[in-house]
């Protein structure tokens, strides 16, 4: 538990020496802050709605550019071979760097905390979507961020783990929007598959048990397989 | 301490290490040699339950290293070669991380990084970021991550490749310092350097082992074969060679002729005596000018050729 608290403080401190933290938070913020007013005063409505179903589409650029260095930058260096043989065992440290990239999109989002209290004197705020919204959000963060670190300890190229996640991430965002090309028989399952209308019931301020186990296994999934390469690697 | 019994290693289908059986003792340096692909890296990073072996056992006091690998990882300090370490991060929080990983007492952390960095002679180099140092440096952060929380046993993937003779004699200087209460184990393709800190040496060949014995005895094996090589000036090679034969325990000598009249003379000695004394005192009483004289005994690197070439 110790050693997962170490790799984890290691992994998030690791982040803000390189440039790349900041860079990504700038562009997190900079692109939804644009999206998100840009229409927001043509709508003439005090909700965050919008801006919230921007999140899979930005998470799914997002999220692997944040975890696509946690396992592949190790293996370049082969700092791994330090770090695998300290008394820690796979599953703490799969568990550390996945806390600290999830973590670190929380710290990423905290800013855009800043929206739902301007526009709460802009007018009547509904405050239960918006609290929906972001542990939507979260679940969200934390389902991408397994697989990116998935994708992150297949490889030793950063870039490589970065277009793997992504492509994974866009996968699971877009399969709602593409299931007019499945047979009808597989229409149900694919349809449970994608991650964005999991994730609108939260925007709707619906916070269902079914949504959360979605979120919950693509994050198991992704970290047993981390588990699994990781494991092969040895 | 260390019992390893029939490791055997497969990359795909190459072997690596072949059916190694080696039991290390408490308190030994141990030497690994071998030349460059003869599985050194892979026998010490199985050592260390980096890699699962294809076949055998490796057993340190007693734990197994692949059933029991977090109790076995607790006892052993680990020194990968070049070491390599994150480049962003500073010396200092490095060792820090470490330290917290191995589970010393935060309240011990300071002093304990403080006593590593003046054995390893790092104490200017703490705040610095790691990918900024130079090599030997690198290497000692490298050795400091290895001893932090004082482990029993050490072992260190050629701990001084690529470092300068000043750093090489320095990180010498400290293995021996700190081989004198723990077993060491370094691998090695630098002779000299096995000759001069190892108890014992095993010579690694195509992942076998070629030649396991403790440094002295492996040199003095092949004492008999000690030579006494002079040069002299002003002689015949005729009158030369009668005059070393007269020498009493000479069992041997061969007589070249060099450049500017000087005669250079090989000879073996009867059961490796030394016997550059009585020649000096032979040649004495003659007119020849005696320029050279020297003993050449068989280094470990004669012997290492020897056994890594005739397989």
């Amino acid at each position: 538990m110790k050693q997962l608290y170490h790799i984890f403080k290691k992994e998030l401190y690791a982040y803000f020496l390189s440039p790349i933290a900041y860079i990504v938070i700038a562009i997190f913020l900079i692109v939804t802050g644009w999206f998100f007013f840009s229409t927001f005063f043509l709508f003439n409505q005090a909700s965050l709605r919008n801006f919230f179903a921007l999140m899979p589409i930005m998470f799914s650029f997002v999220v692997p550019a944040v975890t696509m260095r946690l396992f592949a930058e190790e293996l370049n260096i082969g700092s791994h071979e330090l770090l695998l043989t300290m008394p820690v065992t796979i599953r703490q440290v799969v568990l550390g760097k996945y806390l600290a990239g999830a973590f670190f999109m929380v710290i990423t989002l905290m800013p855009t905390l800043s929206y739902p209290l301007t526009i709460s004197f802009l007018g009547q705020l509904d405050w239960g979507p918006v609290i929906g919204g972001y542990i939507g959000t979260f679940l969200l963060a934390g389902a991408f961020s397994a697989v990116g670190l998935f994708a992150s300890s297949l490889t030793k190229n950063q870039i490589i783990a970065f277009i793997i996640a992504m492509a994974i991430c866009f996968c699971l965002t877009m399969l709602d929007k593409m299931l007019f090309f499945i047979p009808s028989a597989l229409l149900g399952f694919m349809g449970y598959l994608g991650a964005d209308s999991h994730f609108a019931n939260f925007t709707k301020g619906i916070i269902d048990t079914r949504d959360i186990l979605y979120f919950a296994s693509v994050a198991f999934v992704g970290l047993y397989a981390t588990h699994m390469s990781i494991e092969d690697i040895t | 301490m260390i019992h390893v019994e029939n490791l055997t290693k497969y990359y795909r289908d190459v072997c690596a290490v072949d059916n190694i059986n080696l039991d290390i003792q408490k308190g030994e340096i141990l030497g690994i040699l071998g030349p460059n692909g003869a599985g050194k890296t892979t026998f010490l990073r199985m050592l260390t339950g980096f890699l699962k072996p294809t076949q055998g056992t490796i057993r340190v006091k007693n734990l197994s290293v692949i059933t029991d690998g977090l109790g076995v990882k607790k006892l052993m300090g680990y020194l990968p070669e070049s070491a390599p370490i994150y480049k962003e991060m500073l010396a200092y929080d490095y060792l820090q991380y470490v330290a917290g990983i191995r589970g010393i007492n935060p309240d011990d952390i300071p002093s304990r990084i403080r006593s590593l960095s003046d054995l390893c002679g790092l104490n200017n180099m703490m705040h610095k970021p790691i990918g900024e140092l130079s090599k030997g440096y690198k290497q000692r952060v490298g050795l400091a991550h290895a001893m932090m929380d004082d482990p029993e046993i050490l072992v260190l993937d050629e701990p001084t490749s690529g470092l300068d003779p000043n750093q090489i004699v320095e990180i010498r200087d400290i293995i021996r310092r700190i081989g004198k209460q723990k077993t060491i184990i370094l691998s090695t393709h630098i002779l000299s350097e096995a000759e001069a800190t190892c108890d014992r040496v095993v010579i690694i060949h195509k992942g076998k082992i070629a030649a396991d014995d403790r440094t002295e005895n492996l040199m003095a094996a092949k004492a008999e074969e000690r030579l006494i090589k002079l040069s002299v000036m002003n002689a015949e090679p005729q009158a030369l060679r009668e005059l070393l034969r007269s020498v009493q325990g000479v069992n041997q000598v061969d007589v070249v002729g060099g450049p500017n009249d000087t005669l250079t003379a090989t000879l073996t000695c009867e059961g490796g005596s030394d016997l550059r004394t009585s020649v000096y005192l032979a040649i004495k009483d003659t007119d020849w000018l005696l320029v050279e004289l020297s003993m050449e005994t068989q280094t470990l690197e004669s012997i290492f050729r020897q056994i890594t070439l005739e397989r």
